[in-house]
């Protein structure tokens, strides 16, 4: 199998299905003339044409108005935010338009449209451009909310969201685009939405993660199992709808839970899963439930003082050792 | 040679106890066997003695303060002997440190009750109070865990002040789907709560398991002449058919069931004592007996049909405990305690408040006779109400019975003897019978079970009602 990057295996993925339906088309700033901030659209203008590939202006919430506008008229649009920060500015539309419409027309309107771009800290971006925004849109019905973690899951998860019939919000990493590289199947596959996956099996705590937190928890996982203990790293690959079962059947086996995620704690999306947890697997736990997250602060610019808010691998270790009380 | 006063445990559930006052100051000379120091238990106030001589040098912890067991309260040493070293090292361990100073109890058991005993009803117990893992919302998440108490050393006591048994909620599941009596266990998670392994190792049979008093009434023969079958009696005045139904009991109920198991043990007995005045019943039955040919009743069958007739009016008394609820049983199954060659069995007269005296004397016969062949099946001496256990033909005056679980309560017969009693201010002589009642205080408590007595009492001093 072919090793991609995040990136690539993104690219693909819009290329794979816009070869496949012409209905659907890509709108951003610098998607086009510039194959993409980040690379993500390269060469798609090349292959489709200005039509399906439109550079936008500097107007997040008029682009994604149009995205939502156009997906009700039958397109499937790819709306893409340069960052999720910038997505701020369009929020109305993706939480008052696309998440409502269909319930607000009776069913008469669908919205199938994809919002995507890098969400979390990449480095140094300051308090501004440093967010992980997963929790603003998963508390939204009406919306699916996406955050894989590795190449294979992004790929397969972006031609699921591009397919479904629902407004989605996939949200990428800056940070994953180069550095995550793993192997991509070479024939065509989907990879389901609201489907946790188990990263890694383990026998002694289940680690609940996403996006860039994965990366973390396996990391932390590999330093536990030189303690003997075995963590289980369930990726949730999708946070709205959660996997609930896939989480109760892993804590049901190992007893203990660490939920780690890159945001902010209050109201995320640990929060909700711990609440899952002890409604339907409260006579299997053998310990308070643990949480990773960033400090609940904006992220300060200076180097020390962000990597001190940041979650990493030895505070996930940490977590583990705490609810296994070693 | 330095002598350690510690936390004795005075009792086998006893955790932790509070230091009333010291007796001795620093500096005091100490005799081997002076009272040093009051210390309150889960039950009362004792006396901690010295185990050797010296002086008291160091007072470790001050009155007011309570320290769980074996902890080091104070040091007796010669005046110039070093005792830092030991003062240190029981710090960093005080529950290591176990050498008890026996206190013998001379603590006044009117003043038995801890305050958290005094007040039987608590709030809804959380398990949040210690080792909080999950950062507060506001609280800097990732040290958190960092910051989070380290684990707690094992064998800590298990349970809270609340009284709650800190368990894990697999713990708990696990131990009861098992049959495990958490109480036993001594946990080593955080502030000792239990946890799976402790549970998973207790079930492999590693740790010594306390082994549950075993059941059983106190060896007695109840002796019931034999007799033939007449047309049952009903019952006196009318009252209410027992129902079978399953209470959830109050929290002020489950507070009581939890302290009271937790002082003496998985039963909680206490034991009431009256005397009967026989001579009424001891004629009715002669005046039976010589109009009869059929088999003669005996004044154990009396006793049987009046205390069927109190369980009817008293269904308090025939009730079981079961974790949480309080289970009516909805007839009166008798167990009656027939002593045999190395042992007792229990035969149960089944529905004896719907049963009037003759078929209760006949059943008895038969039940007691066969118990003593030992042909009984099991039915015959399983799930039991109430017990009744007779050791007046042993000349016993009065004794307490040990309850039989599930049941609540069990009479303890003693003989019937000719006493001085007096009567409109004369000394006259009467027949006297002495019962004890032994009740389970989780289910029972002191005025239902005085209140039963006299049902029973009325009844045996006016046995006419008895064949109504």
């Amino acid at each position: 199998m072919p090793v991609l990057s995040y990136r690539d295996a993104l690219n693909e993925a819009l290329r794979e299905e816009m070869e496949r339906d012409d209905s659907i088309f890509i709108i951003g700033e610098e998607v086009g003339e510039y194959d993409g901030a980040y690379k993500v659209s390269k060469g798609l203008l090349e292959r489709f044409g200005e039509w399906r590939v439109r550079d936008a202006p500097i107007a997040e919430l008029g682009f994604a108005g149009l995205g939502v506008g156009a997906a009700m008229s039958g397109l499937r649009p790819i709306v893409e935010f340069m960052t999720w920060n910038f997505a701020l500015l369009a929020i109305d539309e993706v939480i008052n338009s696309a998440a409502k419409l269909h319930q607000m027309s009776g069913g008469q309107y669908t919205v199938p449209v994809v919002f995507r771009g890098p969400g979390g800290a990449a480095l140094q971006l300051a308090a501004q451009h440093s967010q992980s925004p997963e929790p603003w849109y998963a508390y939204v019905p009406g919306l699916k909310v996406i955050a894989p973690a590795t190449a294979k899951d992004a790929k397969g998860l972006l031609k699921s969201a591009i397919r479904d019939n629902d407004p989605v919000v996939f949200i990428e990493s800056e940070i994953m685009y180069s550095l995550v590289k793993d192997e991509v199947p070479e024939e065509e596959y989907l990879t389901p939405i609201g489907k946790a996956e188990v990263k890694r099996e383990g026998t002694d705590v289940t680690i609940v993660c996403h996006s860039k937190l994965v990366h973390q928890s396996l990391s932390a996982a590999q330093a536990l199992a030189q303690d003997g203990i075995e963590a289980e790293v369930l990726d949730l690959r999708t946070v709205r709808p959660l996997d609930v079962p896939a989480i109760i059947e892993s804590v049901e086996k190992t007893n203990r839970a660490v939920v780690a995620e890159e945001g902010w704690p209050m109201c995320n999306i640990g929060a909700q899963v711990v609440d899952d947890i002890q409604r339907e697997a409260f006579d299997y736990l053998d310990a308070p439930i643990a949480r990773v997250n960033g400090l609940d602060v904006p992220m300060p610019y200076a180097k020390n003082l962000e990597k001190i808010v940041t979650p990493n691998a030895q505070h996930v270790a940490e977590a583990v050792r705490h609810v296994c009380y070693s | 040679m330095a002598t350690k006063v510690v936390m004795a445990q005075l009792s086998p559930t006893m955790e932790e106890g509070k230091l009333i006052e010291w007796k001795v100051a620093e500096g005091d000379a100490v005799a081997q066997g002076d009272v040093v120091a009051e210390i309150e238990t889960d039950k009362a106030n004792m006396d901690v003695e010295a185990l050797g001589g010296g002086v008291l040098r160091k007072i470790v912890v001050q009155a007011g303060e309570t320290v769980p067991v074996g902890a080091l309260i104070g040091v007796i040493a010669e005046p110039e002997e070093a005792i830092d070293d030991l003062i240190a090292a029981a710090g960093a361990t005080p529950v290591a440190s176990a050498e008890p100073a026996e206190g013998p109890p001379s603590g006044t058991p009117a003043d038995a009750v801890t305050p958290s005993a005094a007040a039987p009803v608590e709030p809804a117990v959380s398990e949040t109070t210690s080792a909080v893992v999950t950062p507060a919302p506001d609280a800097p998440a990732p040290r958190a865990p960092v910051a989070a108490a380290p684990a707690t050393p094992a064998q800590e006591p298990t349970e809270a002040a609340s009284g709650r048994t800190k368990a894990s909620p697999v713990a708990r599941r696990i131990a009861a789907e098992r049959g495990l009596d958490l109480s036993r266990l001594a946990g080593t998670g955080p502030g000792g709560r239990i946890v799976k392994a402790d549970v998973e190792t207790a079930l492999a049979g590693a740790p010594p398991a306390v082994e549950a008093p075993s059941v059983a009434a106190e060896p007695a023969a109840p002796s019931g002449p034999p007799t033939a079958p007449s047309a049952p009696a009903e019952a006196s005045t009318p009252v209410a058919p027992l129902e079978s139904r399953v209470e959830e009991a109050s929290q002020m109920r489950k507070a009581i069931a939890r302290r009271l198991a937790q002082s003496i043990g998985p039963v909680p007995h206490f034991f009431l004592t009256t005397e009967i005045d026989m001579g009424r019943a001891l004629e009715l039955r002669a005046d039976i007996n010589a109009r009869s040919s059929d088999g003669k009743i005996g004044v154990n069958d009396l006793l049987l049909k009046a205390t069927a007739e109190a369980l009817n009016r008293h269904p308090a008394v025939n009730a079981s405990w079961e974790d949480g609820s309080v289970r009516y049983h909805g007839s009166a199954d008798i167990g009656i305690a027939v002593a045999l060659e190395g042992g007792l069995i229990t035969p149960v007269l089944r529905d004896a408040g719907r049963k009037g005296l003759r078929q209760i004397s006949v059943e008895a016969r038969d039940l007691i006779g066969r118990a003593r062949d030992r042909k009984l099946t099991p039915e015959e001496y399983q799930g039991g109400t109430f017990s009744v256990s007779n050791l007046g033909m042993f000349e016993i005056d009065e004794f307490t019975a040990i309850i039989n679980p599930p049941e609540s309560g069990i009479l303890a017969i003693g003989q019937t003897a000719e006493k001085p009693v007096v009567a409109d201010g004369e000394v006259v002589v009467r027949k006297r019978m002495r019962v004890t009642m032994s009740c389970d205080h989780r289910v029972i408590d002191g005025a239902t079970a005085a209140e039963f007595l006299q049902t029973l009492q009325r009844m045996m001093e006016n046995p006419a009602v008895l064949l109504v």
